[in-house]
């Protein structure tokens, strides 16, 4: 019944006098109205603008636009790119450098959250202390994140110079330099910003876990260690999916991490898609290219939030 | 929910495995806590030190004469390009971008959430949907029709400020950035109160109906004096989101004197000239991070629960 | 002509049909209950006459006044909501005063107002307490006071004491008696508890899925139910329902109820409806209510038709007032009503005397009374 109930409707007055009637439809479309410019900016400004890309990435496009369609040449030239691994195209380098970052971005994200959520939730004393230290970083911007790890990891200022100081004179890294190992910097400084927020949704998960559940599964003798394996990640599953979503969303935006840790990376060794849509669209003065690439990114995301967002959707009651 | 402790058995050593077990925790926790503090200690400390100090010393040391100097120099003085006034305009800029796009966009999100929950129409899951998916696209995908449209209000601006002496705003980067936010934003502040709105009891509404509140009545007498949570959670959100904000920043403002902090922080980290000063891009960086880390500090709990709410629905 | 109306109502969402086309009268001062189950339309058939859903098809008129069209606060109604809605952001005054406030009302008569209802109902000292300082009861006492303010031409209550605790329920039902009895208002009730709607109740619309199955008063929906839903859902316990056959000849008819490895029971009937004779060796539904199936010295003297028969008991509940008995008949769990210190013990044999002049007879087929 609540399904039908929440339809609440004001029905236009009953009069015989019209101005009231016109005053009255108003009132009824008083709703719309207020939602109506929302709904336009996002019609025009994002699928609008997303259309707008397309169109510009089948054209000729160089430093200003151009409207005259010359064909999919920037997919062809994209397409080509991909295969150009020695010496890499900079679009080879930008693909590559998302599926590292992007599946040990995710991966570690996710296995050091769920980690560190369930030692979290062993009844821990000064839980309350640490979860907000493993949370911060996730205020802080992607800007701030870069320029204290680029310091951090920088080979004569950072790790290695104080590790040699305190007498490991053998130890090196200097990953941030160079260009086959720049991208797993980008790694590093993502996991540490993302990974304690995503410990934060797996303890918020395992919080909500009934209790009862746990101790029936304890009678049954499962162990610590098996408890968690066949009843607590599989119950975890809601939140697993959650956290894909976010990070998988976040590792494609990753952009300004990039530019702010590595400054694009030896010879642009660091780039990601968003990196390489930036350059060309705004540097390198290849429009189209650089909207074929964006046209691309937004595929891969939307292959993966629009079965989330219907199955989301769908699942409320309507 | 929580592991009830197995019963501790005795080892042969005389220490019973579960306090091999609690102490194996703890330091792994320990560990943890140091991996997510050391960068923000070392910027931290780096900030408060003398150049003489970080090039011989230990970047992890406490500075042995500590100074305010690089502060000063990053708030006032140090170079962001060409021009040599320190961060504070920049960090105004800020400010003067964020708190309008955060009310706007906040005030729209709650309008729209009241409306798709409160006064529902034929098409409201998919109106609902279109919004949401917004949030999610990558904005390179609307970056360049977006700068086109800019540039074009902004010539629009001079037009009209040659004929009447006034340019309302078009082409000003700030307005521009608001505009911008308010648009990417909207997706997101419309989630989180139609989600609160969705759980909001529709009697109320009912109730305030046959007492013959007005639309707005309704929305401004019941829904907003309820909706304190989610207001909180909603503005703490967009202004991490858009203080932290690079993309748009640096391509609609990234050059001149309308820079936002963050690019303006890139700038000064990114300066090739000269020496290159750790201590004041440091504290540069400090001075960028300060208003969301405050926000962070004052209003965690709430700060969480706004992530949690752009991620996880309902 | 009657108070409120209501003609040929419809209600549909898409192509669902929610109200399936609705014709209820109800006298001025009466109190008419919409009872059924969950699901049933009930509360949306409340929420047409508030104004708060729209209409499809047909007219819903009060005082000789069609309302179809009228936005709720016009249509001089009052509302007394499930969760009492009052807003937590206001006092209980304020709460009481919202919709004087809304009409404009000035401040001085609005006090004058919300005293004389915070008399009524003894709420004095509780109307600068926000709602989540109050009691369940205390709430649903201001939710009251929030409709009498209004001095409305119809009060509207939609299951307004499914949220208190057992107790309190029965206290506040023979509150909301005591002021209709008092104040002469003309109420529509929705519950889904049928002891509400035989105590409150002049008038009794008992629903199930968009249509009403039975209107009448308390009496005639519990002794005269029109089908087996009706006599199912109104009484507690139900009625026994249990599966027939008739037997006997020409003018003498009797109903036969099988057992499990035991003789069929056959009860004679003295004066069976004449509708009965057709269904002649066929099967039937037999209804009979657990307080006309009890100990022979038990039962009622001056009915006229009363057949005993001996049942084996299979479960005694001694419940203080009453003692009730599980037989089984027909292939189904059977309850009998018997006196508190009726002695009988589960596993035996027993005399129980079935009052026939009280039974009811259904075809299962068309699931309608036989008569």
């Amino acid at each position: 019944m609540t399904t039908v109930t929440t339809q609440i409707k004001l029905t236009p007055e009953h009069s015989a006098r019209p101005g009231a009637s016109m005053r009255s439809r108003l009132q009824d479309a008083l709703p719309k109205i207020v939602l109506a410019p929302s709904f336009a900016i996002t019609i025009v400004f994002v699928y609008g603008f997303i259309l707008w890309t397309v169109y510009l990435s089948f054209t000729n496009s160089k430093t200003f636009p151009s409207y005259a369609l010359t064909g999919p040449r920037a997919y062809q030239r994209l397409w080509r790119w991909t295969f150009e691994s020695d010496p890499p195209s900079s679009w080879y380098t930008s693909i590559t450098n998302m599926g590292i970052f992007g599946f040990l971005y995710i991966f570690i994200c996710l296995a050091l959250g769920l980690f560190l959520a369930i030692l979290l939730d062993q009844k821990i004393r000064g839980e309350g202390v640490l979860r907000p230290i493993y949370l911060y970083p996730m205020a802080l911007s992607f800007i701030v994140t870069g320029v204290a790890w680029k310091w951090f990891l920088d080979p004569g200022l950072g790790l290695e110079q104080t590790l040699h100081q305190w007498g490991w004179t053998s130890f090196h890294f200097d990953w941030i330099k160079n260009k086959d190992f720049v991208i797993y910097t980008v790694v590093i400084a993502g996991v540490w910003q993302a990974s304690g927020f995503i410990m934060a949704m797996f303890l918020a998960g395992l919080r909500g876990i009934d209790g009862e559940i746990m101790k029936a599964a304890q009678i049954d003798g499962a162990t610590t260690f098996q408890l968690y394996r066949r009843i607590v990640i599989p119950l975890l599953r809601p939140v697993f999916l959650s956290a894909f979503i976010v990070l998988a969303h976040l590792a494609i935006k990753s952009y300004d991490l990039v530019v702010a840790l590595t400054s694009g990376g030896p010879g642009g060794s660091a780039w990601l898609p968003s990196n390489f849509m930036y350059e060309y669209t705004f540097k390198r003065n290849e429009m189209a290219v650089g909207s074929a690439s964006a046209v691309i990114m937004l595929m891969t995301i939307t292959a993966i939030i629009v079965p989330y967002l219907y199955s989301e959707l769908r699942e409320k009651p309507r | 929910m929580s592991v009830i402790a197995t019963p501790a058995r005795q080892s042969t050593g005389g220490i019973s495995a579960r306090t091999v077990n609690r102490i194996l925790i703890y330091s792994l926790l320990a560990l943890f806590a140091l991996f997510y503090l050391m960068p923000l200690f070392v910027m931290l400390v780096t900030s408060f030190k003398t150049m003489d100090e970080i090039q011989s010393g230990n970047m992890l040391a406490l500075p042995q004469a500590p100074t305010f100097e690089p502060w000063l120099k990053a708030w006032g003085e140090t170079c962001v390009g060409l021009t040599c006034a320190g961060i504070k305009g920049y960090f105004w800029n800020s400010i003067k971008m964020v708190v309008p796009a955060v009310l706007i966009s906040t005030l729209l999100g709650a309008l729209n959430g009241y409306v798709l929950t409160k006064w529902r129409f034929r098409g409201h899951t998919l109106v609902f949907g279109l919004m949401l998916f917004a949030c999610f696209i990558p904005f390179q995908s609307v970056l360049l029709p977006m700068a086109t449209i800019l540039g074009s209000l902004g010539r629009f601006g001079v037009t009209l400020r040659n004929a009447t002496g006034f340019s309302f705003g078009l082409g000003n980067p700030t307005v521009n950035l608001v505009f911008v936010h308010v648009v990417y934003g909207l997706g997101f502040t419309t989630l989180f109160f139609r989600n609160y709105y969705e759980a909001f009891p529709t009697e109320l509404v009912k109730a305030a109906q046959v007492d013959g509140a007005s639309f707005f009545q309704i929305f401004r007498r019941i829904m907003l004096p309820n909706s304190m949570p989610i207001f909180v959670v909603t503005v703490i959100y967009q202004f991490t989101n858009i203080w932290n904000d690079f993309l748009f920043a640096s391509a609609y403002a990234g050059t001149g004197d309308a820079m936002p902090m963050t690019v303006a922080l890139n700038n000064v980290v990114n300066t090739s000239t000269g020496v290159v000063e750790y201590n004041v891009n440091m504290a540069a960086a400090m001075i960028a991070a300060l208003p969301t880390l405050l926000v962070y500090v004052v209003a965690g709990r709430y700060f969480v629960r706004g992530l949690m709410a752009g991620a996880v629905k309902g | 002509m009657a108070f409120l109306e209501i003609d040929g109502l419809r209600k549909r969402f898409g192509s669902v049909e929610i109200l399936k086309g609705i014709d209820l009268d109800l006298e001025k001062g009466g109190f008419l209950v919409l009872v059924g189950p969950s699901g049933c339309g009930k509360s949306t058939l409340l929420n047409t006459i508030a104004g708060l859903e729209t209409i499809t098809e047909g007219e819903i008129r009060v005082d000789g006044r069609t309302i179809n069209d009228l936005h709720p606060s016009k249509r001089d109604i009052a509302m007394v909501f499930q969760s009492y809605a009052l807003y937590p952001n206001m006092t209980v005054a304020g709460n009481i005063a919202f919709g004087m406030e809304m009409r404009g009302v000035p401040a001085q008569e609005r006090q004058k107002a919300i005293d004389k209802v915070a008399k009524v109902l003894q709420i004095g000292h509780l109307l600068q307490r926000k709602p989540s300082q109050l009691s369940g009861g205390q709430r649903q006492r201001v939710a009251m006071g929030r409709a009498l303010v209004r001095d409305p031409k119809l009060f509207l209550f939609d299951e307004p004491l499914s949220n208190l605790d057992a107790k309190l329920r029965v206290d506040m039902r023979i509150e909301i008696k005591r002021l209709h009895a008092t104040t002469g208002t003309t109420i529509v009730y929705v519950t889904h508890d049928q002891i509400e709607a035989m105590t409150l109740a002049t008038k009794i619309a008992v629903m199930r899925d968009g249509e009403v199955q039975q209107f009448g008063t308390p009496a005639e929906i519990y002794n005269n139910p029109t089908n087996l839903f009706v006599a199912d859902f109104m009484g507690s316990p139900a009625m026994n329902l249990i599966p027939a056959t008739i037997g006997g000849n020409g003018n003498a008819l009797s109903v036969v109820l099988q057992r499990e490895a035991r003789e069929p029971i056959s009860l004679a009937l003295a004066d069976a409806p004449t509708g009965l004779s057709a269904f002649h060796s066929k099967p039937i539904i037999f209804g009979v209510r657990p307080e006309a199936l009890t100990d022979p010295e038990g039962a009622e003297r001056n009915a006229s038709n009363i057949a005993t028969a001996d049942c084996h008991i299979e479960v005694v509940e001694p419940a203080g007032s009453d003692t009730f008995a599980v037989t089984n008949l027909g292939g189904k769990a059977v309850v009998a009503r018997l006196r508190a210190d009726a002695n009988i013990q589960p596993g035996t044999s027993t005399p129980l005397a079935f009052n026939l002049t009280k039974a009811v007879f259904f075809d299962p087929a068309t699931e309608n009374r036989i008569l």
